[in-house]
């Protein structure tokens, strides 16, 4: 049976191994997990999920599960016998609860009541003040609160609450699918860091020193070595105004991240698409500029490049010469875009576009198809895309 | 082990969160502690010795932490040294082997807690390093080709901010707890713990405060848990009055001495900002 709760979360993409599904139930046979279905909840996910990211899916995986074992029990009711819920009825109310049932007419009319229902009533239900279910006020199912209630399909004890901690869904935010803050955007921007020692030599190699001094006999041989420090180099370009002014706030917090996490990042600004000019104070776009064969003459190619931009607008702005909204550009958005390329191999573009739109832009599509499927969603996740897509050797 | 973790008198730990660190003393595993920056997962290893009455090593890891300085260091320098010098120590090697951390909870003739604080500081290659250690609780020293082997498996907590992705093969040895920013009850208990006798109004005023805040959007830093401990010692030593921390008050924009709370000019900027639009309304 819970070999079924295995497969369950790997289709959800909760990497889970045999290894940790050995753990769990070694934890079972031990008696870690205890005996309810919370102590149960907490020491699977603390033996399956190594990522508080996969936490809300296994949440959502965890409640079809044990829903569909509850499920199991509503599917049998109709065959319990009435003798056994009038026995267990005694054994279970007290004189008080009795004495309600007396006064709604009585155990009999109860269950009288309770069999149209049922035949009633064929699927599962929750809530509510009449039907057969979970956490009603109804007089039949589970969980409920009316003192003359039926307990049906109900295995162990009550709990004291009608939801449950895997329902809360308390870890939706930490799924690294859906847009967050600097913090997230620094920890996926520092995958991309990558230390070599370049530069003058002004660190004792020790472990170098030891083995030159003991194959020169013990005297002394001092081998200096230059300092680790991250090399990866950064242009970051970024999309201003128009229909970005929506993604302000996620393109603020990759910029601010990108800023503390790379010694050697530079930064441009750029309005719907790449034509000859870039610039790097968006209250001066007008005067201050570089041209951008100026820009890619500068740095060298060794630089990644990421653009940071919708891509929405109408598809001649990136097609055609003349096509750009502020002025004449003399040449089309797409050669632009292919010298810049063609000089920097590793480029990304992150949009901050919902991915399930993209489909639906055709200039998103040809963006897309220009930087040879580069593009990814402005999220936690796909900012780690981009990154391995950075590392890529060309 | 028979002995089980229910948290100390300053310190509150959640029903789930104990249960993990019983999973993980029972089951002889790592246990994995991630969490906000100030949720308290450095606390909970020296909290979890104290609790069990069990030695506690502490090996904090840094940039330039390797994996071998756990388990022992080979201090080749002063060999070289003494053989320079003619001493006599010199012929037994094993005069410079200097325990790490994890040989000396090897070693222990009970079962020890081995804190292993920060793992994501280190290089992307020391979990790897560990694997085997950490699984079998035992490594070779080459040095003096001897196995040692823990006598008693110890109880590993590793706490990690989460700077790096650990390797798959390192998560698949280890159980995983996040622990989650408190809730108000929970909170109230925390600071119960820490301050007792503190006036319900005041605490009730510098929760809400504090709450409110981390609900601000756009924050940099959102304040933390010790953040608020704190901010609620200086609000105690200041002895400032539970109404004067109401935001209706009209001299004060934000609240008093909230350098505690926020650690970033630019958020005590935007909180001022929203603050005031929030008076215009």
């Amino acid at each position: 049976m819970l070999i079924d709760l295995l497969y369950r979360l790997r289709k959800a993409e909760v990497p889970v191994s045999i290894t940790e599904y050995l753990a769990m139930l070694d934890g079972i046979n031990a008696g870690v997990g205890g005996y309810s279905v919370d102590d149960f909840y907490h020491f699977a996910r603390i033996a399956l999920v190594k990522d508080e990211r996969h936490y809300d899916r296994f949440d959502q995986v965890f409640g079809d599960y044990i829903n569909g074992i509850q499920n199991l029990f509503d599917d049998i009711i109709g065959e319990i016998p009435e003798e056994w819920l009038r026995a267990e009825a005694e054994r279970l109310f007290t004189d008080e609860e009795k004495a309600s049932i007396e006064a709604m007419g009585g155990w009999d009319e109860i269950m009288e009541t309770l069999r149209k229902r049922l035949e009633e009533q064929k699927k599962r239900h929750q809530g509510g003040s009449k039907w057969v279910g979970t956490g009603g006020t109804s007089p039949y199912g589970a969980y409920g609160y009316n003192p003359a209630g039926v307990r049906i399909g109900q295995k162990t004890g009550r709990q004291g609450r009608a939801m449950k901690v895997w329902d809360k869904r308390e870890y939706k935010n930490l799924d690294d699918q859906r847009e967050l803050g600097t913090r997230n955007f620094k920890m996926a921007l520092r995958k991309l860091r990558r230390f070599a020692r370049e530069g003058a030599q002004d660190q004792l190699d020790l472990n170098d020193t030891i083995n030159a001094t003991a194959r020169n006999a013990g005297l002394l041989d001092i081998k200096m070595i230059a300092e680790r420090r991250n090399a990866i180099k950064v242009l970051l370009l970024f999309d201003v105004g128009g229909s970005m002014d929506y993604h302000v706030q996620n393109s603020e917090a990759l910029f601010s991240a990108a800023r503390s996490e790379f010694k050697h990042l530079e930064y441009y600004y750029f309005h719907n698409f790449i034509y000859e000019k870039l610039w790097k104070d968006n209250r001066r776009r007008h005067n201050e500029t570089i041209s951008t064969v100026e820009f890619i003459r500068t740095y060298g190619k060794d630089y990644r490049i990421i653009f940071v931009g919708d891509a929405t607008m109408s598809p001649f702005e990136i097609t055609t010469a003349g096509g750009s909204v502020e002025h004449w550009n003399e040449e089309s958005g797409v050669t632009w875009i292919n010298r810049i390329l063609t000089k920097f191999p590793h480029a990304v573009w992150l949009n901050p576009e919902s991915q399930t739109h993209w489909q639906r832009v055709p200039s998103i599509k040809i963006t897309h198809q220009l930087l040879d499927e580069r593009m990814f969603p402005l999220t936690v996740e796909g900012i780690g895309n981009a990154i391995s897509a950075l590392q890529k050797k060309h | 082990m028979t002995q089980k973790f229910t948290g100390t008198e300053n310190y509150v730990s959640t029903e789930d969160l104990t249960l993990a660190v019983n999973a993980a003393m029972t089951l002889g595993r790592p246990l994995l502690i991630k969490g906000e920056p100030g949720t308290g997962k450095t606390q909970l290893a020296e909290e979890v010795a104290r609790s069990i009455n069990a030695p506690l090593f502490r090996w904090h890891i840094k940039s330039t932490t390797k994996a071998q300085q756990g388990l022992y260091e080979y201090d080749a320098v002063s060999r070289l040294r003494d053989s320079q010098l003619g001493d006599d120590r010199v012929q037994d090697i094993a005069n410079y082997i200097i325990k790490g951390k994890l040989w000396e909870a090897f070693d222990c003739d009970e079962t020890a807690v081995v804190l292993i604080d920060e793992i994501d500081k280190a290089d992307i290659e020391f979990p790897n390093d560990l694997l085997l250690e950490i699984d079998k609780m035992e490594f070779h020293v080459y040095e003096t080709r001897e196995t040692i082997a823990a006598k008693h498996r110890p109880l590993v907590i590793i706490t990690s901010n989460n700077e790096k992705e650990l390797p798959d093969a390192f998560l698949r040895r280890c159980f995983f707890h996040y622990i989650r920013f408190p809730d108000h009850d929970t909170m109230q208990q925390i600071v119960d713990v820490h301050f007792p006798g503190l006036k319900k109004n005041l605490l009730d005023a510098a929760l809400k405060v504090f709450f409110e805040m981390r609900e601000v959007p756009g924050l940099k830093k959102k304040p933390s848990t010790s953040e608020l401990l704190d901010w609620i010692k200086l609000l105690l030593a200041e002895d400032i009055p539970a109404d004067a921390l109401q935001s209706d008050d009209k001299n004060s924009i934000i609240p008093k001495l909230h350098g505690a709370l926020l650690k970033n000019e630019q958020d005590v900027h935007l909180f001022e900002r929203l603050v005031f639009l929030n008076r215009r309304k």
